[in-house]
């Protein structure tokens, strides 16, 4: 009988798929952080004062503050005067896909996802973001009869400025945390989507985000408002071609939901996580993502599936602050070889019953370490609040790890707080049970795992969920415990 | 079918099957009885070829080829079957899925092409009807909170559908209600045939009223002291183990 290990071995040996890079001519700043870096990236924008300064501001800030020490993660430390911190296509200002580069298609291609079929597939509509700057959007009409504004966050600034003033910042001041701040300065583009009054978004808003450019920090800025009794639903896919210097990642994503508004954020995360063998190479993903449920009955609803990066740092939040509000984390986060994850949710529930749900499945194989990190404040304010949290993770192998720290903080005696944790090893009964059937032991761990975490694939929009079955098997298909 | 020949096997340095020699033929029901720790599961699992066992003598030989060192899922495809005594629950694989990967991947072994959703569910409904389960098992996930009668019908129901050869019934009754062990016996009864074997484990008797054994093994600290017929369970069943222990 071949041990168990050997079959771990030889599977978790899989190489990355998505690893390529496109040979696109683009035009890049040298490496290097000052203000004058600041104000480049902001003028080649074209941006208005109050945004520079608001830039410089964060910068300044930045400067004061010091790398958060306190995940468990580790990687060597960061040089950010050895980033650049913009690259753009040269080509600007498409009118339709057959502008749009043909190298660029044919990397949507290795992808899987080309954007021609996209635009008659299933109304996902892609506003693709190939290294920092959007070249090519779809479906942009049709949104536009229904008033909803779906473009990408340059643009949004340059027609939409009064929206993005009077948002930007209020979930994630640029005060928040380092990564953050750093974003605050130096973000290039990202997506803005605004939802009117009563709009139900007419289609699943969908952006690809690619890091293409070797050694270029990737600041992407999302924000997306939905107003009075409206509805969306966001999708966030990534891939990434291979690379041997790390790439740094620190993404801000902000939600505003007002009254009776609904908005639902889904990620499929598979950035390239580091050389098998070695670790090296892979993607540093610290990101902050924040919603506020600001008025009476608006709900924000997160679903992530983490499967790449070499090393994850992300929380994706809600504040609860108008009543009857409701807050869900569903997350998925898988780490293999030597991939790092600290991630989880934090519910700040203010409002009177407020209800928040947090679904956490870890998956640990190879030397893959992971730490779900969440926390649950009921303030003083928040009669009857109510949290539900569930944290369960698997580990496959011996020589990987997962480790849970649940904060809780109550401040108000009606509240309800339920938390189940659970961590287990894919047995090796199970295993046993299904190969006495006649499955082998590749399907039987993809099975186990796929049930896992079926919860929270029964949160994602349909095509993303193929999607994450896909990843997951490509990531840990037969290897055993 | 199933030639044991001088089997001796255990777990890391402490050794449980002292030298096991047992020939089941086609169409032959075989009972081993036995006590508590007197290596009536070690016998089941070195057959099936679970990991953790080391033999350290003897042969085991299905359909005349050597298995000692098959993988598990390659048995499983010959046709060896194991009900197993405690079978593990599988959080979110759902029940139906689960019995179509199983059936498949037997197919597929065979040379045969897919069972489609349609053809599967037709098949699986008739077997249902056959063990008193309703359709609800199939939406259920594979035996998570299942009873324990619920679970052992569920195996029956897996042998069923899968048809092996060599069926092991590792205490099947164990747990067991008495109309939910003559629903068992009878889905095992059903699929008696002149080419299909069983070999039945089991600690009372009592399973034996239902399922008549061919042959009974008594297996006492590893090895068979007593073989005979049926009759040899009603003994024991009567006297217990102790006057066959020296």
């Amino acid at each position: 009988m071949p041990s168990d290990q050997k079959i771990i071995d030889s599977n978790l040996e899989k190489d990355y798929e998505y690893g390529f890079v496109t040979d696109i001519e683009s035009e890049t700043i040298p490496p290097g952080l000052n203000e004058s870096v600041i104000e480049t990236i902001s003028q080649k924008k074209n941006e208005p004062d109050w945004l520079l300064n608001w830039r410089l501001k964060s910068f300044r800030h930045w400067l004061k503050k010091r790398e958060p020490d306190w995940g468990n993660i580790k990687y060597p430390d960061i040089d950010y005067q050895s980033i650049s911190y913009f690259s753009a296509p040269k080509k600007k200002k498409l009118e339709s896909l057959d502008e749009v580069d043909p190298q660029l298609l044919e990397t949507y291609n290795k992808l899987g996802i080309p954007l021609e079929e996209q635009k008659m597939l299933s109304g996902v509509a892609v506003d693709a973001v190939f290294d920092s700057v959007s070249v090519a959007t779809t479906f942009k009409q049709e949104l536009k009869n229904a008033g909803v504004i779906f473009c990408s966050f340059s643009e949004a600034v340059r027609e939409y400025p009064d929206l993005v003033r009077k948002y930007l910042g209020t979930v994630v001041p640029y005060t928040d945390n380092y990564f953050a701040t750093l974003n605050s300065a130096v973000f290039t583009d990202g997506s803005f989507v605004y939802i009117p009054k009563g709009v139900r978004c007419p289609m699943e808003l969908s952006t690809y985000f690619r890091i293409n450019e070797a050694n270029t920090g990737q600041f992407e800025r999302t924000l997306i408002i939905a107003d009075e009794g409206s509805h969306v639903s966001y999708l966030e896919g990534c891939t990434a071609p291979m690379r041997d210097e790390n790439q740094l990642h620190a993404a801000v994503v902000e939600l505003i939901a007002h009254k009776d508004a609904t908005i639902k954020y889904s990620t499929v995360q598979n950035w390239y996580p580091g050389d098998p063998e070695t670790g090296k190479g892979g993607i540093y993903n610290f990101v902050t993502k924040r919603g506020i449920c600001l008025e009476k009955n608006s709900r924000i609803s997160w679903t992530q599936v983490e499967t790449g990066s070499a090393v994850t740092w992300k929380y994706p939040s809600c504040i609860l602050k108008g009543d009857g509000s409701v807050g869900e984390f569903y997350s998925v986060a898988v780490t293999n070889n030597h991939q790092q994850a600290d991630t989880g949710t934090k519910m700040i529930h203010l409002g009177k019953n407020t209800k928040s749900t947090i679904i956490s499945k870890g998956i640990s194989a190879g030397k893959g370490q992971q730490t779900y990190r969440g926390e649950v404040k009921i303030m003083k304010g928040a009669k009857q609040a109510r949290n539900f949290s569930q944290c369960d993770s698997i580990l496959i192998g011996d020589k990987c790890g997962a480790h849970t720290f649940p904060y809780i903080d109550v401040r108000n005696s009606s509240a309800q707080m339920e938390h189940e944790a659970t961590t287990s090893n894919i047995g090796e009964d199970q295993l046993f049970y299904c190969n006495q059937r006649g499955i082998s032991s590749e399907d039987a761990v993809s099975m186990i795992v796929n049930g896992f975490c079926k919860e929270v694939f029964n949160e994602l929009p349909m095509e993303f969920a193929v999607e994450a079955t896909k990843l997951m098997e490509i990531t840990l298909e037969g290897s055993v415990g | 079918m199933l030639a044991i020949k001088d089997l001796h096997a255990g777990v890391e340095d402490k050794k449980i099957l002292k030298g096991i020699d047992l020939i089941i033929n086609p169409g032959e029901v075989h009972a081993v009885m036995g006590k508590n720790g007197s290596g009536k599961s070690t016998l089941s699992n070195v057959i099936t070829g679970k990991d953790g066992y080391d033999i350290y003598d003897g042969q085991i030989l299905y359909k005349n080829e050597p298995i000692i060192d098959w993988t598990p899922e390659k048995r499983a495809l010959a046709g060896i079957f194991m009900s197993f005594q405690y079978p593990v629950a599988m959080p979110g694989v759902n029940n139906t899925y689960f019995l179509k990967a199983a059936l498949n991947a037997k197919r597929k072994n065979a040379g045969k092409k897919d069972l489609d959703a349609a053809g599967f569910l037709k098949l699986v409904k008739e077997k249902l009807d056959d063990l008193d389960m309703d359709a609800s098992y199939l939406k259920r996930s594979v035996n998570e909170g299942f009873s324990g009668g619920e679970k052992k019908r569920n195996e029956i129901l897996q042998m069923l559908t899968l048809e092996p050869e060599l069926s092991i019934m590792d205490e099947t009754d164990s747990g067991l209600d008495i109309d939910a062990l003559k629903i068992i016996a009878n889905g095992v009864n059903s699929h008696r045939s002149s080419k299909r074997a069983f070999l039945v484990i089991t600690h009372y008797q009592r399973l034996l009223k239902y399922i008549e054994p061919d042959f009974v093994h008594v297996l006492i600290d590893g090895k068979f002291v007593k073989s005979g017929g049926k009759e040899l369970a009603l003994e024991l069943e009567k006297k217990g183990y102790h006057w066959l222990e020296s």
